[in-house]
Parts: structure tokens; sequence; C-alpha cells
């Protein structure tokens, strides 16, 4: 299809797109492997973490868990920063202008950008679970620990991970086509991961319908799948809902988002 | 017909932007939509692409409902100012917009040749002149050899060796056949390149004709002495001054006359009033 192709072509070729996945992967880095390895030959380890924990952690068999448990609040709000700055310059640049009338339909276009930022998606939960598990046969190999490859299981979190960062996606285009811009879009994507749903959280254990709320608000939902399967030890994971639950509040978040997206880019007028 | 508008309308809140517009663009020519800034050139044309819905009327472009693909494949178009992203250079932005159009970006090569960007090709789009990002405009509106090239006001901004320069790549293209929807608000720009032209003012169109059809009728001048016996000689004429104001155009009859009834004929000469007069008249713009 032309307008995956394009859309592809253009974001492949965007500084910000590896930027973003480069500063995920720094990060990923160096809260999941180098502060862990530090705290194991020696620092102060006040997180109260056990060195069997930290070990664990660390292992290469469990990199499928250090993937998840980063995606959903840092990797997410990244990935929503993304898709937001991918459709909100649009409008800016004026390259929707361009693209509306290039040929294809309103619906394709969006297609076009969907497709390729999960393109995108994929290759950075790929990268993230490569990085990861050449620092854990780093580490492990360091150590001198006897380790072993993931296993099948692996598939699970790794699925997971998709699901939580297609939702983080959903929600940056989202936002991107309902603001018409990248600074409000990714203003108010940030302020939503980072602080809006932590504050939810804070004052629900004040109050008991609210904290119901929070485990089903998208960042909460995402959290619940990262917990239900393995992943632990990152702020944002959280273990309330059943993992089937929490993926179905992700499935519903996806729809909603890109379905209302599409909707209102299909309909409404470019001015 | 390549395009035709039947009372194209478009309101924002209570006020219409473009009202009852019925115009048509005929196949071969070049069509110049002239108007002051604000008149609606713009939105009416953002209508015939499908980006903005009309309130009421209807267009049609290339036979079929804009914002189709079957239209917009065939239309090519460069609305007020070319949009491209910033970090590609020309040529990848061009190869972007191919792949958007199903173009094979061969062609590519070609459109960059045509607008004289091919030297400039690897450079940044963020690093083009207001010229150059101008001719990548309309380089994109090119590919895949549409049948209808819009161009809003492709001009703007420019200095005046980049006016020159896009006038003469329109006049190129032109002269190769294609047909063109040119808007402007510069009298000149249209009065040079254009066939037909199609005045807006306030969101009507106030009028359609050819540039010859809209200046009117050729009036002479003439200058004689006594130009009260002039004035009673020649039927219909109008006295302005010291100079004689008449709506013909045999000359060499009108001068028989005259020197026949031992008029002395100082000066004989076409008065044209100039589009520009004729503009300002129709759009109240003075
Ligand atoms: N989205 C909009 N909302 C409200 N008014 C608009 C909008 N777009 C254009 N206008 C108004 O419509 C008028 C015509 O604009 P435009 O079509 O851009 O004129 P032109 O291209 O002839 O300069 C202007 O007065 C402009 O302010
Ligand atoms: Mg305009």
């Amino acid at each position: 299809m032309g307008s995956v192709k394009a859309e592809l072509l253009r974001l492949w070729k965007w500084p910000a797109t590896w930027v973003l996945i480069g500063v995920w992967l720094v990060m990923t880095l160096t809260f999941g492997y180098v502060f862990n390895y530090l705290a194991l030959n020696g620092g102060t380890n006040a997180r109260g973490a056990s060195q069997q924990q930290l070990i664990s952690a660390m292992q290469p068999e469990n990199v499928g868990a250090a993937v998840v448990r980063g995606l959903p609040m840092f990797g997410g709000a990244i990935i929503l920063v993304l898709a937001a700055l991918a459709v909100g310059s649009g409008y800016g640049w004026g390259t929707w202008k361009t693209t509306l009338t290039a040929g294809p339909r309103r619906v394709s276009a969006m297609a076009g950008t969907l497709g390729a930022l999960a393109v995108i998606v994929v290759l950075l939960v790929a990268l993230t679970f490569v990085v990861n598990l050449g620092a854990a046969i780093t580490v492990a190999s360091l150590e001198g620990w006897d380790w072993n490859l993931p296993g099948i299981g692996v598939l699970k979190p790794l699925a997971a991970s998709l699901l939580i960062a297609a939702m983080w996606t959903g929600f940056g285009v989202f936002l991107g086509v309902i603001t018409k811009g990248p600074a409000l879009s990714v203003g108010l994507g940030l302020m939503w991961a980072i602080v809006t749903e932590n504050l939810l959280r804070g004052v629900g254990s004040l109050l008991g319908p609210v904290e119901d709320l929070t485990k089903i608000l998208p960042g909460g939902s995402a959290g619940n799948l990262a917990g239900a399967v393995g992943g632990s030890g990152a702020p944002g994971v959280l273990n309330d809902l059943s993992g089937t639950t929490a993926a179905l509040f992700l499935v519903g978040y996806i729809v909603v988002f890109v379905g209302a997206a599409t909707a209102l880019k299909v309909r409404r007028d470019l001015v | 017909m390549i395009v035709t508008t039947e009372k194209l309308t478009k309101r924002y809140g209570d006020r219409a932007v473009v009202d009852e517009v019925s115009l048509s663009v005929r196949r071969g020519e070049v069509y110049g939509f002239l108007g002051p800034n604000g008149a609606g050139k713009t939105t009416t044309i953002r209508m015939l692409l499908g980006l903005v819905k009309p309130t009421s009327g209807s267009a049609r472009v290339l036979g079929k409902a804009p914002g189709t693909p079957e239209a917009l494949l065939k239309v090519g178009s460069l609305i007020e100012g070319p949009g491209f992203y910033p970090y590609l250079s020309g040529r990848d932005n061009l190869r972007v917009h191919a792949a958007r159009r199903g173009v094979d970006k061969t062609h590519v090569e070609a459109a960059l040749e045509q607008v004289d960007l091919a030297g400039a090709a690897n450079e940044k789009f963020r690093r083009y002149s207001l010229g150059m990002k101008q001719r990548l405009g309309v380089a994109a509106a090119l590919l895949g050899q549409p049948e209808l090239l819009i161009l809003d006001e492709p001009t703007n901004g420019l200095d005046p060796a980049g006016m020159a320069d896009m006038r003469d790549l329109v006049r190129a293209l032109a002269a190769q056949g294609q047909t063109v929807l040119l808007s402007s608000h510069l009298l000149g720009e249209v009065e040079e390149i254009c066939d037909r032209v199609g005045v807006i003012s306030q969101g009507r169109l106030v009028a359609e004709s050819t540039v010859e059809q809209l200046r009117g009728d050729t009036v002479l001048l003439i200058r004689a002495d006594p130009i009260e016996k002039a004035h009673v000689l020649i039927e219909g004429s109008s006295l302005h001054g010291d100079v004689l104001h008449v709506r013909e155009t045999d000359a060499g009859s009108l001068v028989r006359t005259l020197v026949h009834a031992d008029v002395d004929v100082q000066e004989v000469r076409p008065l044209r009033r100039t589009l520009e007069e004729v503009f300002l008249e129709m759009t109240g713009v003075a």
C-alpha cells in the first residue's frame, strides 16, 4: 500500500523517531541493568530488594518481564510522544493538506499513518527485547552466573508489551488529531501518562470509587497487564486486575482511540 | 469542462465566505481566479479538493465528486503554500508524495528538472528559499501528469525574480497544453498568463469571461479642433474636457468624417481601460 510506504519512508528518515527510540533504549538499560548491577555490587540498595531479586530481574531468562515492566509508564509516554508528534506536526507543516489531496481516501491516508506507526512500534519493542537480552547476557557473564536463554514463555510478556505499546500509540494518534498540533498533544499526553493517573492513584487510596477507576484507566490497564505477565519493580506496574481483563480494556482503548481519531480525520474540514 | 461549480457556498457562522459561486474551467485553458485577499479563493479551492465540505451547492472536478480518489489522482495542487516535511530533502519529499499518489519514483527526477530544482534535490526542505519551496510544491503537483493543475497564489511572498520564475514556469506548462487554475490577487499576473478569468469579491463571483471581454469595448480618444464641432459630428461621443470618447473601432471612417467637415484631427488612439481599473470597479476596493 502506497500510503503505508510513504509514511514509513518519512518516519524512518525523521530524526525524532530515532532520538525517541534511542532515549527509551538508554532508559531501559539504565534502570533495568546499570543501576541494578551497581546495587548488586556494593550499592546501598535503598529499594530494599534482596540480592536474589536483583539477580533474578537481570537473568537473561527473565528478559520478557524486563521489557514489559517499562512500558506502562515511561516507555508508554515515549511511544505516546512519538505518535502524537508524528500526527500533530502534520498540521503545522501543512503535510496533512498535501497527504489528503494526493489521491487516496482519507481512511487510507489514516491507515497509512497507523500502519507505519505500527511498524515503528513493533521495531521499538523488538529493539528493547534485543538490547535488554544483550545487557542481561553481559551481566550474567560478568558475574559468572549459570544462565539460560528465555524459553517460549517469553512470548507472553512480549505480546503484552505490543498491546501496551499499541494502546499508547493509539492514545498519541488520538491526541494529535484532536488537538491538531504537536505541542498540545504532547503536553496533554505526558501529563496524562506521568502525572494525572498517578495523582488519581494517590486520591484513590482515600476514595474507593476513584481507586476502582484508576485500575481501568489507560495507564492502569497497561500496568495491570504488565503485572499479570510477570513485570515487577517498576513505576506504573500494578497487580489489581487479571491479565485477561486488563488486556480487554487495552483492546477497548485501542478501538476507541483509533476509531475516534479516524472518524474525526475523515469528517473534519482541513483548513 | 474540467471544473464546474453550481452555487457553491461555504458559511462560517452566519458569514458566507464563498457565496453561490458558479464557475467553470475548460480543458486546455489557464483560468485566472482573481480576487483581493480574503475574497474566498482558497476556500473555493479547498472545496474543489475535498478538504472543506461545502455548506450548500456542488462542484464537479473532471466529472467526479471533489475529494474522491478518481478526482484527486488527476489533479495536482498547491494550496496556500507548500506542505512538506522540513527534515527531508526535496527529493525525499517528492518520493513520499509519489508513493502516496501511486506514481513510480522515477518520475521524481523529471519533476525536479521541470521546476529547476535538480541541483538542490538533496538539500533539506527546511533550508530551501521560499521560491524553491514554492517550486517544489509545483513539482509535487506535477507528479502523475495531472489533467488539472491548481495553483493557489503560487507567487505569494516571492521576490520579483522568484515571481518572474514562477510565471515563466506556469507559462511553459500552459504552452504544453496543461490546464491550470491559477488564483491570484495580482491583476498583472493573470492578465499576462490567463485565457479566462473569474473575479471573486467578498465570496461572490462578480465576473467570468476572457481578459478581453472583461476589459470591455475599445473606446477611442479623439483630440480635435474645434472640439465642439467634432462632438456634434460624431454620434454617441462624449466630451471629457478637451477630448472626446467614443465607443467605436473604425478609426478611419471617423477621421474621414471630421476631415471632410474641416475639423483638424490632432490625435486618435484607443483608450483601453486597464484591467486594474475594471477590477477595482468590480470589487469595490478602490
Ligand atoms: N476556518 C475558517 N473559519 C472562519 N473563517 C474563515 C476560515 N477560513 C477562512 N475564513 C475566512 O474566509 C475568508 C476567505 O478566506 P480565503 O478563502 O482564505 O480568501 P483568499 O484565499 O481569497 O484570500 C477570509 O475572511 C477568512 O478570514
Ligand atoms: Mg488564499
